[in-house]
């Protein structure tokens, strides 16, 4: 999809809807999971590739790109989505997704398209792996920004707290967190799992400095982005709220995170989809 | 160390982490090069994670800790981030075996080369003395690559006379003789050499190998030990999974030309909860030089 270079909020908001529509289609296709993280993550990932980050379309290996981990690799569909309309490739080839024989597989994959950094899937290993290229970064005096994106529940793993301790001290502020917050982890709500509260306090705590924000207002998600580094320094983490399944008839709902929509529910979906 | 001073200073690329260990080794390496190395603190996770980044922005990183701690803690960052990614990252880990054997189980490592070796893209190293270390260190700078380098304690005995040819996946020949031959790898072959001179008293002649890399194996020599007829492993590590395995695993599969039986001397599946210094743990494991004699000599009237 073509977009100008500073695109608006509007412009950001449709494409937005058509990487949602894409990401349906894949998991309904596929009869997979994970539709509710990928809704969850899109406005966020789509707010970083189409706005604020350096990103090189003909060599996506470019030494000076800004890196994007996506730490919570679950959400793989959305990141490829995101990667296709932004033309890194031929988004067609995102109807073979998890089909035998290809490199498309669920958890994000450096295989799978052009664009994907890491392999990822497990959780909580983004933020030290981005913690290595950010201090790579400081000592090569390169200008480039490493940003990773996690969820909320994986901020349960204790290898994360080794990262921000760590990047903290060193005062890394070429990176940045991003976390999508919507509230939810595999069994339940995370305030009853294992609560992260009080979050933004835990990791200033920690020495980074932390914005909040609606991970889907696109104005307040730029407006962040643009401010990058919150302060000289220090790392910064984005704390994005945000809705899990933002965009389905059973937005906020658990059952996101692991059903594949029936054909009713795909019907209302793309309907919905239209209207945000 | 010596050999890593020297690398450090040719190539810029090169970085040493520590997981906080190392202490009264690494200092004057830190204030040389104070751009190529980093202490990461006590986290292991965060440690091999962030060698994983460094290397995907063109660094070639040596992660050095305790052999638990750099292999265990971490080890789905080194599955994951390293050799899923087949990065340029060599995993360091002191005190092989019961190197640390005073300071109890948890600092016991007898388990390490079983999972480092099963990990695709991985290269395992176990130099058996401070000249097979050097070049290990050399081989794996200059080989692009996961690796891990097991090391045993500081200021071991040479147990080579002078540096040799040395290429990661092949084997040298501590030792000549021709009535068995006994594979061995790390400092534990010290004892294999001891009990091979004890064997000569009794004109029993071992042929002693060192096999430096664990993987790949040097399955040409393996197969070629078979022409003695006993094949013996000797390591300071588990039966389960380590060297042992490996050349059973390659025995089992061959087309043997003649018989030839194989046995694995190494620690069997246990913790060591009893205290010792090294040997001592060793002998109760019987990887002394008396006891691996002793097992060869009954091997041999088993055979005849």
């Amino acid at each position: 999809m073509k977009v100008s270079h500073s695109p608006t909020t509007h412009q950001l908001q449709s494409v937005a809807r058509t990487v949602r529509q894409l990401v349906l289609d894949m998991v309904t296709q596929s009869k997979s999971a994970h539709l509710g993280s990928s809704f969850s993550v899109v406005d966020i990932l789509v707010a970083l590739y189409f706005n604020a980050m350096r990103v090189f379309l003909k060599n996506p290996k470019h030494p000076n790109r800004d890196r994007l981990l996506l730490s919570k690799g679950h959400a793989g569909a959305a990141l490829y989505a995101v990667l296709g309309v932004r033309e890194f490739f031929n988004v067609k080839l995102l109807k073979k997704y998890l089909r035998n024989g290809t490199a498309l597989a669920g958890h994000a994959s450096q295989a799978a398209v052009p664009g994907v950094e890491l392999f990822t899937g497990s959780l909580g290993h983004g933020l030290p792996i981005g913690t290595g290229m950010a201090f790579a970064g400081k000592l090569d005096k390169k200008s480039y920004r490493v940003f990773v994106v996690m969820s909320d529940g994986e901020c349960d793993e204790g290898s994360n707290w080794e990262a921000i301790l760590f990047a903290g001290h060193h005062q890394l502020d070429n990176l940045v967190a991003v976390v999508d917050y919507n509230k939810w982890q595999s069994f339940g709500r995370t305030k009853d799992i294992l609560d992260l509260e009080p979050f933004a306090k835990k990791w200033r705590d920690f020495g980074w400095n932390v914005k909040e924000c609606n991970g889907h207002d696109f104005k307040a998600l730029t407006k962040a982005f643009a401010k990058i580094p919150f302060a000289k320094g220090k790392p910064s983490v984005l704390i994005a709220h945000t809705v899990k399944g933002r965009g389905l008839p059973y937005e906020n709902e658990l059952r996101s995170h692991y059903n594949s929509p029936t054909e009713e529910e795909y019907r209302l979906a793309k309907e919905r989809i239209k209207h945000l | 160390m010596k050999a890593l001073t020297r690398l450090v200073k040719k190539d810029k690329r090169v970085m040493l982490l520590t997981g906080d260990l190392g202490f009264s080794v690494f200092e004057d390496f830190a204030r040389q090069f104070p751009k190529q190395y980093l202490n990461c603190g006590l986290a292991e996770q965060n440690m091999v994670g962030m060698a994983a980044g460094l290397a995907l922005s063109g660094k070639k990183v040596f992660a050095y800790s305790i052999v638990p701690f750099a292999t265990m803690r971490p080890f789905e960052q080194v599955r994951d981030d390293v050799c899923l990614h087949n990065l340029d990252v060599k995993i360091v880990g002191v005190g092989g075996g019961y190197s640390y054997s005073q300071l109890g189980a948890t600092h016991h490592s007898i388990e390490d080369i079983a999972i480092m070796k099963v990990l695709p893209n991985m290269k395992v190293l176990v130099p058996a003395d401070p000249i097979e270390t050097e070049l290990a260190v050399k081989a794996m700078a200059r080989d692009r690559g996961p690796a891990y380098l097991r090391l045993g304690k500081s200021k071991e005995e040479n147990l080579h006379r002078r540096t040799f040819p040395f290429a990661i996946g092949r084997s040298n020949v501590l030792r000549k003789g021709s009535s068995v031959t006994v594979i061995g790898c790390g400092p534990i072959l010290k004892n294999v050499l001891r009990a091979a001179e004890i064997l000569a008293r009794k004109n029993i002649f071992c042929k002693v190998i060192s096999m430096p890399t664990v993987k790949p194996l040097d399955e040409r020599v393996v197969m070629s030990a078979t022409k003695t007829g006993l094949v013996i492993t000797v390591e300071e590590h588990s039966v389960i999974g380590g060297l042992g395995d490996s050349v059973a695993s390659v025995l089992a599969q061959a087309a043997l030309p003649k018989k030839c039986r194989l046995k694995k001397i190494g620690v069997e599946d246990r913790f060591m909860k009893i205290v010792g210094d090294q040997e001592y743990l060793r002998s109760q494991n019987g990887l002394s030089p008396e006891q691996i004699a002793r097992s060869i000599t009954s091997l041999i009237k088993k055979r005849s």
